[in-house]
C-alpha cells in the first residue's frame, strides 16, 4: 500500500518535469548568460549542466547561505534590471514594507552562527536515512496491478537511491555538521541534475530528523544545519519557478498572480500536491513551510491562507522542543514571505505558551532521566526558538507591544523591585523610539506611568530609575506631556510624606515642574495656569535642606528664575524666603550672628527685587508690607523701610476696581483693609533717622491724601479716621507691642514733647479734614451719621475725654449722629452701658459727665 | 538520423471537460528532412477493470470477461504520407471531447482494480527500415459539476474503548477519550478534508494519528462482484504524546488522478472512506472510519 503512495509522487513529478523543458529562451533574453544551462530534455543524457546558483555556492565560500546572497545570485541581478527596465512596474512603498522585514530586523544568519556555538556535545550522534524505508515491505494488493511503466520508472527510482540508504552511527559534532553539509551538496546536485524526487527525498529525509531528540542538548544546533537545508530547498524550487516565468520578460519583484504562466502555476501546484501527501507529519510540515514563498505563483491569499494552517498542524507534534522549533521555523518563512501578518506568529506563542505543560509530562521527563539531563538545562534548549518568535512578533509592532508592556509593567511593579520595572522601561523606550511610535501609543504609555505610579511612592527610589527621565522625554506632544507631569506632581504631593533635600528628587522634580511651567503660553486658561502653579508649589513646599538655609535660599533663586512666568509660584517663592528668615532668627534666638544677619539681608533683598515682577498690585502691597514686618524682626531696619516706602509709593498706581474671579470690582475695599494694616505695623516701625519726624506716617496720609478716590466715596475720611488711633498709640509711653530687638520711636524719642506736640499737630489736622468733610456732606445724613459715630467710636476709645474741647466735640459727634435716628439704636445703647461700665474705673469718672450730656433718642 | 515526436496539450494542467476542444500540437524535431508514411492521432479513452487475485477463485467464470469499456475514440490523420523538412515542425491539431449516443465520461481515475484513462497516440508511418514512431500521452478528464449542491454537515465522533467494535477483551484495554469532528463526510474533491481531533485524555500515551485515505472498488456484473478497499495514502496528522485537550487539526487534500467523485455504474463503483487511526504506544490501533462522498462543484 505504501509503495502505492510512492508512485503519487514519482508520477506528479514527472509530469512535472517536462514542462519545465518548455521554457525557451530567445537571444535577446538578459539572462541567457547565465541561465543557458536550465535547457533540459526529458530523455537522454543531462548535459553536465549546472546552474549558476549551485556553481557558486559550490566554490570556497563557506556559508553556502551567504554565497546565494552575493551579487551573483539571479534574483538579485533580476531586481537589479527590472528596476531599470520597468521602473512604472514598481508598487508602492507601502505594498513593499509589507512584503519584506527591513534592515532593523535581525536576521536569521545573524543568530545560527551564535545557536551553533551554544548548543554543543561530546556525544555521538546518528544520522538515520531511511531514503527507501517503503521498500521491502509485503507488496500491497495494488503494486500487482500497477502498469507496467509505472513500475519501470519505480525501478529507476529506486537505484537512485541506492547507496543513501544508511544509517550513520557513532558521529561527533563535527561529523555530523559535515554530513548535513554533503546532504546541502547533493541536494543542490540532485536539483541541479533534474533529479527533483532524490532532491525532495533528501529533504524529507532531512527533516526527519528533526523529531529524533536524542542528544537532546545538541538539538538547537541540529535544527540550525537542517533548516538550512529547507532554506536550500525553498530556494531552489522558488527560483525555478521564477525562471519559468521569464518569457517574455522576468518578473520584477512585486509580481502578481497574473504575471504568472500557466505553466509555471501547474509545476508550482504540482509540488504542493506532493508535499500534501507526504505521510510524516514533520516533513510534510517542514518542507510546506520550507517553499511557503511559491504560494505567491498561485494565489494572492496562498500565504494568508497557508501560516495559520501550518501553525495549527504543530499541534499534533507531541514533543514541545520539536514543537518550538518547528514554530520558530514557521515564524522564520513567515516573516520573510510576510512580516505584516502578525495573527500566525502571535498564535504560534500562544500555542507554545498552551502546550508548556507538556514540558512535565511523562515522556519528556522519562526522556531527561533517560538523557540525564536537567530540567534547568533542558529549558536552556527552550531559548533560540523561544527569542526568535517573540523578536519576530516584537518586530514593527509598537502598537501590541505596547499593549502587552502596559501589562507587563503592572505585573513587574508589583512582583518585583525598581532593577526589573526600569529594565521595562528600558526595553519599552527601545521598541517605541524607532520611527517616533511613541506617537502612536500615548494612552498606552500613559497608563504605564500611572501604574508604575500606583506602586511607586518612594520619589528617590522612582527617580533612581535610570531609564524613567528617558521614558517621560517619549511624551513629546505637549498636551500629553503636561498631564503625564500633572498626574506625578499629584502622586508625589498627596505621597510624599517629609520635605526632601534629595537631589535625584529634587532635579527630577525641577524638570517635571518646569515641563508644566514651560507649557504655559498666552493661550494658557486662567484656571490652566492656577492648577499648575498649583501642583508646583506642591512641590516647592515640599522641599527643605533642613538647616542649609544658604541652600534653600539659592534653591528658591533657581525656583525663582524657572518659573518666572507664573505669578503665585513667584509669590510662594517670596513667602518661602520669608519663611526662611524667620526661621533663621528662631534657630539664632533672635541673635543674628553677623553671617545670618547677612543672610537673612539677603533674603530681604530677594523679595525685594522679585516683588516688582508681580503683575497684582494687591500682591505686590502684601508682600512688601509682610517682607517690610519680615526684615523688621530679623532687625534689617533700612531693608523694612524700602520695602515700606515701597508699598507707600506704589499706593497712587492702585486701580479703582480690580478684577476678582473675572468680575470687575471696585478695590476700595481691599486697598481699606490693606491701608489699616499697614498702619497697624507703623507703629513699630522707627523713624529713620535722617527722615522726619512719622516720615512713614505721613506719606501713607499725602498717599491717600492724592490718591483718586471713587467719587461720593468717604474712603478718605475713613483712612484718616483709622490713623487717629496709630497716632494716639504712637503718643503712650509704652507701646502696645513692639519687636525683640527693634526700639520703636517711644525708646527713639523716650516721650520727647516735640513728637508728641507733632502727633498732636498730626491728629489736629486730621480731624479738621474729618469735620470738614462732615460739614461738606451737610444734609447727607446717610453718608454722614455712620462717618460721625466712628469718630466718636475712636475718641471714646483713644481720645482723652478730660480735654473738655474734645469732650464737647465728642458730644458733637453724638448728637449729629442721632440726629435723624438713622443709627442702630442697639449699637447706642450698649456703647452708653459700656461707657458708664468704664467710668466706674479710677481715673476715668470723668466718663460719667460725658455720659450725661448723650442723649439718647427713644424711637418713636 | 534522429527524430523525435512529441505531442504538446495547449492546457499546462491538461484538465479538460466534456464539449470542450482537446487542442495542441504534434512536435517534430529533426536534423535532416525526414520521409514517412503518414502521421496519425487517435484518441481514447477506457476503463479497464481487474479483479483481484483473491476474487479470482471465486469469479473465475466471469475473470475472463472483464473487457475494457470504452468511452470515446477518434482518430484523425493530421499529415498525408510525405516529406517533412529539417527542424521543428509543428502540426496543430484539435478533437471535439464529445461523446456518441448515452455514454459518459467519467473523471479520470487511477485505481488499483478501476482505471480510468484518456489518451491521445500519434503514430507515424516510416518506409521500410525505419521504426514506426509512436507517442503516448495522457490528458485529464474532469467530469461536469454536480447540479446538486453540497451542503456540508458537521459529523462529530467520540472515541472509547466502549466504542469499539471487535474489541475483544474490553476490559484489558487502556482507558482513553478522544473526540472530533469531520467538518463534512460530503467533500469537493478540490477541497480538503478537514475537522479537528481532541485527545482529552489518554492512559497510554499517543504514538500517532494518521488519516488514512481508501479507495473501495467494486468490480462486477450480473454474476457476482468483486468489493476490494485498498490504501491511497496515509497522512500523519500527530506525532507523539499530543497535548491534552488540545484541538489538533484533521487536513487531507485528495491527491489528484486517485481520487475522483464518487462513482457508480452498473459495472462498476468507485467509493471512498477515510480511517482516522490512533496508534497508542503499546501498539494498540485505533480506527474510526467515515465513509466519504466525494463530488466535484
Amino acid at each position: 500500500q505504501r509503495t502505492f503512495s510512492k508512485i503519487v509522487y514519482d508520477t506528479e513529478l514527472q509530469r512535472c518535469r517536462p514542462e519545465a523543458a518548455l521554457v525557451e529562451f530567445g537571444d535577446y533574453h538578459p539572462l541567457k548568460p547565465i541561465m543557458v544551462t536550465d535547457t533540459k530534455t526529458r530523455h537522454g543524457a543531462r548535459k553536465g549542466s549546472t546552474s549558476s546558483s549551485s556553481s557558486s555556492s559550490s566554490s570556497v565560500a563557506p556559508d553556502p547561505l551567504s554565497s546565494m546572497l552575493d551579487g551573483t545570485d539571479p534574483l538579485s541581478m533580476f531586481a537589479a534590471a527590472s528596476v531599470i527596465e520597468a521602473p512604472a512596474m514598481s508598487h508602492s512603498r507601502k505594498e513593499k514594507e509589507e512584503e519584506a522585514v527591513g534592515p532593523d530586523f535581525e536576521t536569521w544568519s545573524s543568530k545560527r552562527g551564535e545557536i551553533l556555538a551554544r548548543f554543543t556535545t561530546t556525544e555521538k550522534l546518528s544520522i538515520n536515512l531511511f531514503m527507501g524505508s517503503d521498500r521491502g515491505k509485503a507488496p500491497s494488493p495494488g503494486s500487482s496491478a500497477v502498469s507496467e511503466k509505472v513500475r519501470t520508472r519505480l525501478e529507476e527510482l529506486d537505484d537512485l537511491e541506492e547507496g543513501s540508504q544508511k544509517e550513520l552511527l557513532n558521529l561527533s559534532q563535527q561529523e555530523y555538521a559535515n554530513r548535513i553539509e554533503e546532504l546541502n551538496q547533493s541536494l543542490k546536485e540532485a536539483w541541479a541534475s533534474d533529479q527533483k524526487v532524490k532532491a525532495l527525498k533528501i529533504v524529507i529525509q532531512c527533516s526527519k530528523l528533526l523529531s529524533d531528540t536524542s542528544v537532546i542538548q545538541f538539538y538547537p544546533s541540529k535544527f540550525v544545519l537542517i533548516t538550512d537545508i529547507l532554506d536550500t530547498f525553498g530556494r531552489l524550487v522558488y527560483d525555478r519557478i521564477w525562471t519559468m516565468c521569464s518569457d517574455p520578460r522576468p518578473l520584477t519583484d512585486s509580481f502578481t498572480v497574473e504575471d504568472v504562466n500557466d505553466t509555471a502555476k501547474e509545476t508550482c501546484l504540482n509540488w504542493f500536491f506532493k508535499i500534501a501527501s507526504i505521510r510524516e507529519l514533520l516533513p510534510r510540515l517542514y518542507v510546506e513551510a520550507a517553499i511557503l514563498k511559491c504560494n505567491r505563483f498561485l494565489n494572492k491569499c496562498g500565504i494568508p491562507e497557508t501560516l495559520p494552517r501550518l501553525t495549527a498542524m504543530i499541534r499534533g507534534i507531541g514533543d514541545p522542543l520539536v514543537a518550538a522549533y518547528a514554530r520558530a521555523y514557521l515564524c522564520r518563512v513567515g516573516m520573510e514571505v510576510a512580516p505584516h501578518l502578525k495573527d500566525s506568529l502571535n498564535r504560534n506563542f500562544f500555542d507554545l505558551l498552551g502546550t508548556f505543560r507538556q514540558v512535565s509530562s511523562d515522556s519528556v521527563q522519562n526522556q531527561l532521566v533517560l538523557q540525564r539531563v536537567e530540567v534547568p538545562e533542558y529549558l536552556t534548549l527552550y531559548s533560540p526558538a523561544v527569542n526568535w518568535i517573540l523578536q519576530c512578533i516584537a518586530y514593527r509592532a509598537p502598537e501590541d507591544y505596547v499593549i502587552c508592556a502596559e501589562i507587563w509593567v503592572e505585573f513587574t511593579c508589583r512582583h518585583f523591585s525598581k532593577r526589573e520595572v526600569n529594565t521595562v522601561l528600558a526595553d519599552v523606550i527601545k521598541h517605541m523610539t524607532p520611527d517616533r511610535a511613541f506617537e502612536d501609543a500615548y494612552p498606552q504609555l500613559q497608563s504605564v506611568i500611572r501604574k508604575i505610579l500606583t506602586y511607586f511612592h518612594d520619589f528617590s527610589l522612582l527617580f533612581s530609575m535610570e531609564r524613567f527621565l528617558p521614558f517621560l522625554d517619549m511624551f513629546q506632544k505637549d498636551s500629553v506631556r503636561v498631564e503625564v507631569c500633572r498626574s506625578i506632581m499629584d502622586i508625589f504631593i498627596r505621597h510624599q510624606e517629609e520635605p526632601s533635600r534629595d537631589p535625584v528628587i529634587l532635579n527630577a522634580m525641577l524638570h517635571i515642574c518646569k515641563t508644566m511651567h514651560d507649557s504655559v503660553n498666552a493661550l494658557t486658561l486662567e484656571d490652566e495656569k492656577r492648577s499648575l502653579a498649583l501642583l508646583i508649589i506642591g512641590f516647592i513646599r515640599m522641599v527643605s535642606f533642613g538647616r542649609d538655609f544658604e541652600q534653600q535660599l539659592s534653591f528658591c533663586v533657581e525656583a525663582r528664575a524657572t518659573f518666572c512666568n507664573l505669578e503665585s509660584v513667584l509669590v510662594q517663592l517670596i513667602h518661602t524666603v520669608n519663611q526662611l528668615a524667620m526661621e533663621t532668627s528662631r534657630v539664632m534666638r533672635g541673635n543674628h550672628s553677623r553671617k545670618t544677619a547677612a543672610f537673612v539681608r539677603a533674603c530681604a533683598a530677594y523679595s525685594f527685587i522679585t516683588i516688582p515682577s508681580l503683575s497684582s498690585i494687591f500682591s505686590r502691597l502684601s508682600l512688601y508690607l509682610l517682607s517690610g514686618q519680615v526684615a523688621l524682626a530679623n532687625q534689617c531696619l533700612s531693608q523694612a523701610d524700602a520695602f515700606l516706602k515701597a508699598a507707600v509709593s506704589l499706593l497712587p498706581e492702585v486701580p479703582r476696581s480690580i478684577s476678582v474671579e473675572g468680575k470687575l470690582r471696585s478695590s476700595e475695599s481691599f486697598l481699606m483693609d490693606f491701608i489699616n494694616n499697614f498702619l497697624a505695623t507703623l507703629l513699630v516701625v522707627p523713624d529713620h533717622p535722617e527722615h522726619g519726624v512719622l516720615y512713614l506716617v505721613r506719606g501713607l496720609l499725602n498717599m491717600v491724601q492724592d490718591y483718586t478716590w471713587e467719587d461720593n466715596s468717604d474712603a478718605k475720611v475713613r483712612v484718616y479716621i483709622s490713623a487717629l488711633p496709630l497716632l494716639a498709640a504712637m503718643s503712650q509711653e509704652t507701646y502696645l507691642y513692639s519687636i525683640p530687638k527693634v526700639d520703636s520711636n517711644e525708646t527713639l524719642y523716650g516721650g520727647d514733647p516735640k513728637f508728641l506736640s507733632e502727633i498732636n499737630k498730626l491728629s489736629e489736622t486730621l480731624i479738621g479734614q474729618i469735620l470738614d468733610h462732615l460739614k461738606a456732606l451737610g444734609r447727607d445724613e446717610v453718608r454722614q451719621q455712620p462717618l460721625a459715630f466712628s469718630l466718636f467710636g475712636v475718641l471714646l476709645a483713644h481720645g482723652d475725654l478730660r480735654n473738655n474741647k474734645l469732650s464737647q466735640l465728642a458730644v458733637n459727634l453724638w448728637n449729629l449722629s442721632h440726629k435723624y435716628g438713622h443709627c442702630e439704636t442697639r449699637v447706642s445703647v450698649r456703647t452708653l452701658e459700656c461707657m458708664k461700665h468704664q467710668a466706674q474705673q479710677a481715673d476715668m469718672t470723668h466718663l460719667s459727665d460725658t455720659v450725661q450730656r448723650l442723649a439718647l433718642q427713644s424711637r418713636t | 538520423m534522429s527524430v523525435t515526436l512529441d505531442i504538446r496539450l495547449k492546457r499546462a494542467n491538461k484538465v479538460y471537460h466534456e464539449g470542450e476542444s482537446v487542442a495542441g500540437v504534434v512536435l517534430l524535431v529533426c536534423k535532416e528532412a525526414l520521409q514517412h508514411h503518414g502521421v496519425a492521432l487517435t484518441m481514447e479513452g477506457l476503463v479497464n477493470l481487474q479483479l483481484s487475485s483473491k476474487s479470482v477463485g471465486v469469479f473465475e467464470a466471469f475473470y475472463n470477461s472483464v473487457k475494457p469499456i470504452q468511452l470515446i475514440s477518434s482518430n484523425v490523420e493530421v499529415a498525408k504520407a510525405g516529406k517533412i523538412p529539417a527542424g521543428k515542425t509543428e502540426i496543430p491539431f484539435e478533437f471535439p471531447l464529445s461523446t456518441k449516443g448515452n455514454k459518459v465520461l467519467y473523471e479520470t481515475y487511477h485505481g488499483v482494480f478501476v482505471n480510468i484513462q484518456y489518451t491521445l497516440r500519434c503514430d507515424m508511418k516510416r518506409p521500410l527500415l525505419a521504426k514506426d514512431l509512436s507517442r503516448n500521452c495522457e490528458f485529464i478528464v474532469h467530469c461536469q459539476p454536480q447540479k446538486a449542491k453540497v451542503v456540508p454537515t458537521p459529523v462529530h465522533f467520540t472515541i472509547t474503548p466502549a466504542t469499539l467494535q471487535n474489541a475483544r477483551e474490553r476490559s484489558l484495554l487502556p482507558k482513553f477519550l478522544v473526540k472530533g469532528h469531520l467538518d463534512a463526510t460530503s467533500c469537493v474533491i478540490s477541497q480538503p478534508l478537514t475537522g479537528e481531533l481532541v485527545v482529552e485524555s489518554s492512559e497510554v500515551p499517543v504514538k500517532s494519528i494518521e488519516l488514512q485515505l481508501v479507495r473501495v472498488e467494486t468490480c462486477g456484473c450480473a454474476e457476482g462482484y468483486a468489493r476490494d478497499a485498498t490504501e491511497i495514502q496515509n497522512i500523519q496528522i500527530a506525532e507523539g504524546d499530543v497535548c491534552h485537550g488540545l484541538p489538533i487539526p484533521i487536513y487531507m487534500v485528495f491527491p489528484r488522478l486517485f481520487t475522483s467523485p464518487t462513482l457508480e455504474t452498473t459495472n462498476f463503483k468507485v467509493e471512498f472512506e477515510v480511517n482516522v487511526v490512533i496508534v497508542l504506544h503499546d501498539d494498540h490501533l485505533i480506527t474510526e472510519n467515515f465513509p466519504l462522498k466525494l463530488s466535484r462543484v
